[in-house]
């Protein structure tokens, strides 16, 4: 992973969801769910993928989908429900995919990802064809029946799935520690008898290492990995949530440990950066999803008369 | 050149061949690979699969591997434990063409058993196929010959989209005449006219256009001359086969087994008025089975199904006159 670029696109990341946000609360804007705050844990996992691997995620997907390198003008414009974005309007934030990026699913339904995963590595397998599947979900999605399913189905089946959850520590408006026992989703995969690994999600280096050498291993066996990712969701369950839930004591040791911020340091402290080339990037970013935007509002509306069509193949 | 066989052996030859034809299709669950091996040994065991009991992700994966490449068919076994599947078919196979504007298709097939009569209670029997006809992006087939249970899933396993395939499993073990291969493709959407008439049109589909038949038998006795109709595929609906004849006959009785709330027969029914309010000479009739779970019990289920003397009291109660001969 080149740690330039890493940093680029967190901060890609976070210039698209501070102006999604800042789009809301002006409003009246679409809602989503913000990925703020696990752009560590998107990017570090994404960059040990190769393009002909395939992607699986949930509604918090707009980290995964940048750092892939979709493009924010059509992710705006999608959330946006314009013609031009990547579901020509029929998504909205929740469910985007993008097939010339692998992604196949952006799953709303809360462990859907988990449901499908398994066979989208089928097919790869089958087909005899290379490339794993990275199935991104919540620590909400493993408390649903399908992720027993789903893995155990991976793993008596020897599919090639990288299982990342993103513990964020709140499922919707229920504390994680609410719904379980267990301090983490990794002591459950344990059981079905995959290899699995719980990794600080918002060390970008850590989360990267932690991938590479688990996609590694998919590949040359052939059998899934379960990579829990520690992380927190920096704003609420979605744009409309006032956040009441969330104290500021809960709060900020988390935002002290913002991943895009140790990054930074990492790398200034490395002298891989320069304070004014981060002031650079920074701005790049800003730059470029204030075009994406100009886009996208300039981008028209489907007609009509596209409501009936894309049903049937 | 026909042969005579089982709905359940023409069930089998069509996948065989279809699987000959194409490897991209593959057949998976519970108990598929260990009760033909036939299938295993010709195809190899990649591409009949044994799954664990866990209907939710055997529908996912089939999902995932339709949206990846493969032709799934998916055997569920009996239709309320679509139940545990419901989540994928719906949710995911029938919206995600739509959602994704387009970028994947989702050739599957999804196999389960339904229909009463074979006396195992309402968790093993139950007639569902109106939940899936109200979900959008899906095809519902639910067949009554041999010959269409192999033309149709030929049909459906060479479909792009979503197909729930539901078999009455009385009908099953019901020996039929199958056309050889090549010109056995039934196409789906196509309403099938099983016994032409004047006076009155029944429409029906699955085990119930036996109980049909038997009716106009009944009333061509009595100097009746019914039409029945075979709708095959309920999703896409064939309506124009059933407006043109209620054009001519003026008399429509809708029989299916399932009930009567928001089922199949209500959307004909209400097809009809809408579209050829003026031909009909006479309120459009449902024969269903009651709003109640299937009663395991013989006599219970056999008062649960729709029976042909209701057929033809239904008619007779129109039609005091025997038609002119
Ligand atoms: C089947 C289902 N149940 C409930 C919801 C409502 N819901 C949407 S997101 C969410 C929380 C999911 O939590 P988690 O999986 O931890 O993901 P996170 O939002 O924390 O990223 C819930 C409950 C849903 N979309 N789908």
């Amino acid at each position: 992973m080149n740690s330039i670029q890493a940093l680029q696109r967190m901060l890609l990341i976070r210039a698209y969801e501070e102006k999604l946000a800042a789009l809301q609360a002006a409003g009246p804007f679409p809602m989503s769910c913000s990925s703020q705050g696990q752009e560590a844990s998107a990017v570090g996992v994404i960059a040990a993928l190769s393009s002909e691997d395939r992607i699986l995620t949930n509604h918090r997907s707009a980290a995964h989908l940048i750092a892939r390198g979709a493009d924010p003008a059509r992710l705006l414009a999608e959330v946006m429900g314009k013609a031009t974005g990547y579901c020509k309007g029929k998504s909205g934030s929740l469910h985007i995919s993008v097939a010339e990026l692998g992604v196949v699913l952006t799953s709303t339904i809360v462990g859907g990802e988990l449901s499908m995963a398994p066979g989208v590595a089928l097919a790869r397998k089958m087909r005899r064809e290379a490339g794993i599947v990275a199935c991104f979900f919540g620590d909400g999605a493993a408390c649903e029946g399908i992720f027993h399913e789903s893995l155990n189905l991976a793993t008596i089946w020897s599919l090639p799935v990288l299982y990342v959850c993103e513990n964020n520590q709140w499922q919707a408006f229920v504390r994680r520690k609410e719904t379980m026992q267990t301090e983490h989703i990794s002591e459950w995969g344990k059981g079905y008898g995959l290899p699995c690994q719980t990794v600080d999600g918002n060390d970008a280096h850590a989360v990267h290492e932690a991938a590479r050498a688990a996609v590694a291993q998919i590949r040359d066996t052939g059998k899934p990995f379960l990579l829990e990712t520690l992380t927190y969701r920096q704003r609420g369950h979605f744009s409309g949530d006032d956040e009441a839930h969330i104290s500021d004591a809960e709060r900020a040791p988390w935002l002290k440990r913002d991943p895009i911020e140790l990054w930074q340091s990492r790398l200034l402290a490395q002298g891989q950066l320069q304070a004014s080339d981060l002031r650079g990037l920074k701005d790049e970013a800003l730059a470029r999803i204030e075009e994406a935007l100009a886009q996208a509002q300039a981008a028209p509306y489907p007609s009509p008369e596209a409501l009936l069509t894309d049903v049937y193949a | 050149m026909t042969t005579t066989m089982t709905a359940k052996a023409a069930l089998l030859s069509a996948l065989h061949e279809e699987m000959t034809r194409d490897d991209r299709v593959m057949l998976m669950g519970e108990g598929v690979a260990t009760l033909h091996p036939d299938l295993v040994m010709a195809f190899g065991a990649d591409r009949v699969r044994n799954t664990p009991l866990a209907e939710a992700i055997m529908a996912g994966c089939a999902v995932g591997a339709a949206a990846s490449g493969l032709r799934p068919v998916v055997d569920m076994l009996y239709a309320p434990f679509l139940t545990y599947a419901m989540d994928a078919l719906v949710n995911s196979a029938g919206k995600l063409r739509y959602m994704s504007g387009g970028q994947f298709s989702f050739p599957l097939v999804v196999l389960a058993n339904t229909g009463a009569g074979w006396g195992v209670g309402a968790q093993h029997t139950h007639n569902l196929e109106a939940w899936f006809v109200h979900s959008p992006g899906l095809k519902v087939v639910m067949p009554s010959t041999a010959a269409d249970f192999k033309g149709l899933l030929k049909s459906a396993i060479r479909d792009d989209n979503p197909v729930v395939f539901l078999n009455d499993m009385t009908l099953l073990h019901q020996a039929g005449e199958v056309a050889e291969p090549d010109d056995m493709l039934v196409p789906l959407g196509q309403a099938k006219v099983m016994r032409a008439g004047r006076d009155v049109t029944l429409v029906s589909y699955a085990k119930t256009v036996h109980t049909c038949m038997a009716a106009a038998e009944v009333l061509a006795e009595r100097g009746l001359s019914a039409e029945v109709i075979d709708l095959r595929t309920l999703k896409p609906l064939d309506m124009e086969t059933v407006l043109q004849s209620v054009q001519r006959t003026g008399h429509m009785v809708v029989v299916h087994e399932a009930g009567p709330l928001c089922g199949v027969g209500a959307e004909v029914a209400a097809q009809v008025a809408e579209r050829a309010f003026g031909a009909l000479k006479a309120p459009v009739r449902r024969i269903t089975s009651a709003d109640v779970p299937t009663p395991a019990s013989h006599v219970l289920e056999q008062a649960f199904l729709p029976q042909a003397d209701q057929i033809v009291s239904a008619v007779m109660a129109w039609v005091s006159q025997p038609a002119a001969a």
